[in-house]
C-alpha cells in the first residue's frame, strides 16, 4: 500500500516546507528558551567549578556570596586553616559593577570583579592567553566576554588595571563575564569613596566632639584611617585535605566559628534552587506558552489543509478507503511537519544560539525530549482535523 | 416482485422516504431496475426526481426504506442491508464514475488507479500492472506517470473511468459523466463505457439529463416523482 501521507506531502512540498519552517522557527525559539534556561544552570556550576573550592564560608544567617551579600574579615581565613582537616583557604571579594575599557574607547560591561590571592582557590583556573598575575595591584585577567584583549586597560573605580591575562567561560551566575583582580584592589574598589566623599567624610568626623578630642591626641588621625581602609571580604574559599568529608569541616565552622558554611551541594541548591528559580519559572511559563501556539498553529493548519480535501477524502471513503487509513494520512502529515519543523528549529537555534549575549547551553537530552514533545502535540493538534474528516459522508462525493 | 438472480444489478420494489410523520419524503417509491453484465443503460429525469437518491441506494451510501438489490447474483439488501460490511462491498463490486473525475490530486494517474486493488490487500506490484493494462484500454498509458493536473479533462475522465474499472466490479455507476464535456468529448466518454462494459462484461447504470448521449442508449430508465417507467432507447452507434 502506497504512503497517502507521504504523496500529499510530496505533491504540495513547498507549501509543507514553508509551513514546517514557519512552525520550525518557533520550535527554534522553544528550543533556545529551554538553552536559556540550562545555561544559566551550566553558568551557576561553571561558577561553583571555577571557585575550585569545596566550602564557602560567609557571613552567619547569609546565603552569600552570590545570593546575598556576605562581610566577613580577612583575619577569619587564618582561623579557618587551623581547623583540622583544611588543606587550603582563601579569602575572596565579588562585585557586579560597571567596568570600563580605556582601551576600547571607554566602553563598558557590566561584570563581576574578583579579588583573589594568587596560588590559592579563586584564581582562575586556566588561561587562553598572557600570564598569571605576578604584581600586588593593578593587573587583571579578563574573561574573553569582557571584550578585553591583552594590553587593554580596564578602569575599576578610581584606578586602572592591565590585562595581563585572558580566560573564558568564567561568568558570574547572573552570565555577567568576570574580571580578576588583587584581593588588596578588590578591597578598595568595593569600599572606596571618591575624593569629595573622603573630605565630607573627615570633615564631619572631625565636626564629631566624641571623635576629635584635643585631649586624645591622634584619635582623629586613627578613625580616619581606619574609615578609608577595609578589611572585609566577601567569603573565604576553602579546600578541604583528601579523604575529608567536607560536611564535617563545614559542621565544625558553624559550630565553633559562629560563621555560615556550604559545601558545594548546598551552594549549587542555592544557586539553582533559589537565584535562578524565578527566572526558570518565568522560562517554565514561557515554553508552555510556546507549546500551546505550536499546537494551536499545527492544528490549524492540518485542520485547514484537510478542509481543502473534503472532496478528495469523500471519494476516499466511498471508494472503499478505511477511516483507520484517513486518518494515519492526516496524523502523518501532521507528525510530517513536526518533523520538518523540528529539524528547521533544531538548525536555527543551533545557529543563532552563540549570537546571544548570555550562554545558551543546547542539551542533546533537551532536544530528544523537545522532539518527542513535538510529535506528540503534532499528533494531539491533529485530532480535531481527523476528527473533521472522519465525519465526511462518503455521499458527498455523488451528486452536486 | 422479486429481483431476479443472474448476474448484473437488480433492483425491485426499491423505495427510499426522508424524514418521518408529516414531513416525510417519498424520494423513491418502488423502483425497480435491472441491468444485465456488458449492458449500458441510462437513467433519466429532471432535477429533484430521486436520480441521485437512486443512485446512493446502489452505491450503498444510504440505506433505502425497503425493497431488494441484487448484486452480481447475491442479494445484498431485502428490507435491511445483508452485507455487513458496506465499505468493502463498494470497494470491490461497485465502481464510480462521477461528474467531475474527482482523481486524488496527490497519486499519480498509474496510482490513481492502482489504489483500489491496493485497498483490497493486492500487492502493489499487481495492483500497477493492472492499472496499467486499464490505462492502455482507455488509451492514456502514455500519461501513466503524469500528475493529474497535467491532463486534460477527457484524459481525467477516462482516468477516472479506468479507476471505477480497477476492481472488475459486476457494476458501475456513473454519476452525470459527460455533463461538463462538449458533445464530441461526450460521445466519445459514452463510447469508452460501451466498450468497457462489453469487454469487462460490467453493467453499467448512466445517470444523466444530458441530451447529447441519450440515443446512445439501447434501454432508458425515466425516473420521475421518485418512480421509473422503463423505455426502449435508440441505441444509436457511436462513431
Amino acid at each position: 500500500m502506497i504512503s497517502l501521507a507521504g504523496r500529499d506531502i510530496l505533491h504540495s512540498w513547498g507549501k509543507f516546507v514553508l509551513t514546517g519552517f514557519g512552525l520550525g522557527l518557533l520550535i527554534g525559539v522553544t528550543l533556545t528558551m529551554a538553552g536559556v534556561y540550562r545555561g544559566m544552570v551550566d553558568d551557576a556550576k561553571v561558577l561553583l567549578t571555577n571557585s575550585g573550592a569545596d566550602l564557602w564560608v560567609v557571613q552567619k544567617d547569609t546565603q552569600g556570596p552570590y545570593a546575598e551579600s556576605s562581610s566577613i574579615k580577612d583575619d577569619v581565613y587564618r582561623q579557618i586553616l587551623g581547623l583540622s582537616g583544611v588543606a587550603q583557604a582563601a579569602n575572596v571579594t565579588y562585585l557586579t559593577m560597571q567596568v570600563r575599557n580605556a582601551s576600547r574607547g571607554g566602553r563598558e560591561e557590566r561584570t563581576m570583579v574578583v579579588g583573589f590571592e594568587p596560588g590559592q582557590p579563586g584564581e582562575p583556573g586556566y588561561l587562553m592567553a598572557g600570564r598569571r598575575l605576578v604584581r600586588s595591584h593593578y593587573e587583571a585577567i579578563a574573561d574573553i566576554g569582557t571584550g578585553a584583549r591583552l594590553g587593554d586597560r580596564l578602569t575599576i573605580r578610581r584606578h586602572e588595571y592591565e590585562v595581563v591575562g585572558l580566560t573564558r567561560r568564567m561568568v558570574s551566575s547572573g552570565g555577567d563575564p568576570m574580571v580578576f583582580i588583587p584581593l588588596k584592589d578588590a578591597q578598595e574598589a568595593q569600599f572606596l569613596k571618591d575624593n569629595d566623599a573622603v573630605i565630607a567624610d573627615r570633615a564631619r568626623t572631625a565636626a564629631n566632639p566624641a571623635l576629635n578630642r584635643p585631649s586624645v591626641p591622634g584619635l582623629l588621625e586613627a578613625i580616619n584611617a581606619s574609615q578609608s581602609s577595609n578589611r572585609n571580604v566577601n567569603a573565604v574559599l576553602v579546600r578541604v585535605a583528601d579523604g575529608i568529608a567536607a560536611e564535617s569541616v563545614a559542621r565544625d565552622i558553624r559550630r565553633w566559628k559562629h560563621l555560615e558554611a556550604f559545601t558545594r551541594a548546598q551552594m549549587e541548591d542555592i544557586l539553582i534552587a533559589k537565584l535562578i528559580a524565578t527566572a526558570a519559572k518565568q522560562i517554565g511559563m514561557f515554553l508552555a506558552i510556546l507549546v500551546i501556539v505550536s499546537a494551536a498553529i499545527v492544528a490549524f493548519i492540518i485542520y485547514t489543509m484537510t478542509l481543502g480535501k473534503i472532496r478528495e477524502i469523500a471519494v476516499l471513503k466511498l471508494i472503499g478507503t478505511r477511516n483507520r487509513t484517513i486518518a494515519s494520512m492526516i496524523l502523518q502529515q501532521a507528525m510530517g511537519l513536526g518533523l520538518i519543523g523540528f529539524v528547521v528549529g533544531k538548525i536555527a537555534a543551533t545557529v543563532w544560539a552563540p549570537a546571544f549575549p548570555k550562554f545558551v547551553l543546547l542539551e542533546p537530552a533537551d532536544a530528544i525530549s523537545g522532539f518527542m514533545i513535538v510529535m506528540v502535540v503534532c499528533a494531539l493538534a491533529s485530532t480535531l482535523a481527523i476528527r473533521a474528516a472522519l465525519k465526511v459522508d462518503p455521499a458527498e462525493a455523488i451528486g452536486g | 416482485m422479486t429481483a431476479t438472480t443472474d448476474t448484473g444489478i437488480h433492483i425491485a420494489g426499491l423505495s427510499k422516504r426522508y424524514g418521518a410523520g408529516d414531513t416525510a419524503v417519498d424520494a423513491l417509491k418502488d423502483v425497480n431496475m435491472s441491468v444485465t453484465p456488458g449492458e449500458v443503460i441510462g437513467l433519466v429525469g429532471p432535477s429533484g426526481s430521486g436520480k441521485t437518491t437512486l443512485l446512493k441506494c446502489l452505491g450503498a451510501v444510504i440505506e433505502p426504506t425497503r425493497g431488494q438489490m441484487t448484486l452480481g447474483g447475491e442479494v445484498i439488501y431485502d428490507q435491511g442491508w445483508k452485507i455487513p460490511d458496506l465499505r468493502t462491498l463498494r470497494r470491490d463490486r461497485i465502481g464510480f464514475v462521477f461528474q467531475a473525475p474527482y482523481l486524488i490530486p496527490f497519486l499519480d494517474v498509474t496510482d490513481n488507479v492502482a489504489l483500489l486493488p491496493m485497498l483490497a490487500g493486492r500487492p502493489n506490484g499487481e495492483s500497477r500492472a493492472r492499472a496499467l493494462e486499464l490505462l492502455q484500454a482507455l488509451d492514456v498509458a502514455h500519461r501513466a506517470r503524469a500528475q493529474v493536473s497535467e491532463l486534460s479533462g477527457g484524459e481525467q475522465q477516462r482516468v477516472s473511468i479506468a479507476r471505477a474499472l480497477a476492481n472488475q466490479p459486476p457494476v458501475i455507476l456513473a454519476d452525470e459523466p459527460t455533463a461538463p464535456l462538449d458533445s464530441e468529448r461526450a460521445l466519445a466518454v459514452m463510447r469508452i463505457l460501451n466498450q468497457m462494459a462489453r469487454q469487462y462484461q460490467t453493467a453499467i447504470i448512466v445517470v444523466t439529463h444530458d441530451e447529447k448521449i441519450i440515443p446512445t442508449f439501447k434501454r432508458i430508465y425515466h425516473i420521475r416523482d421518485g418512480r421509473t417507467v422503463e423505455e426502449a432507447g435508440e441505441g444509436r452507434e457511436i462513431e
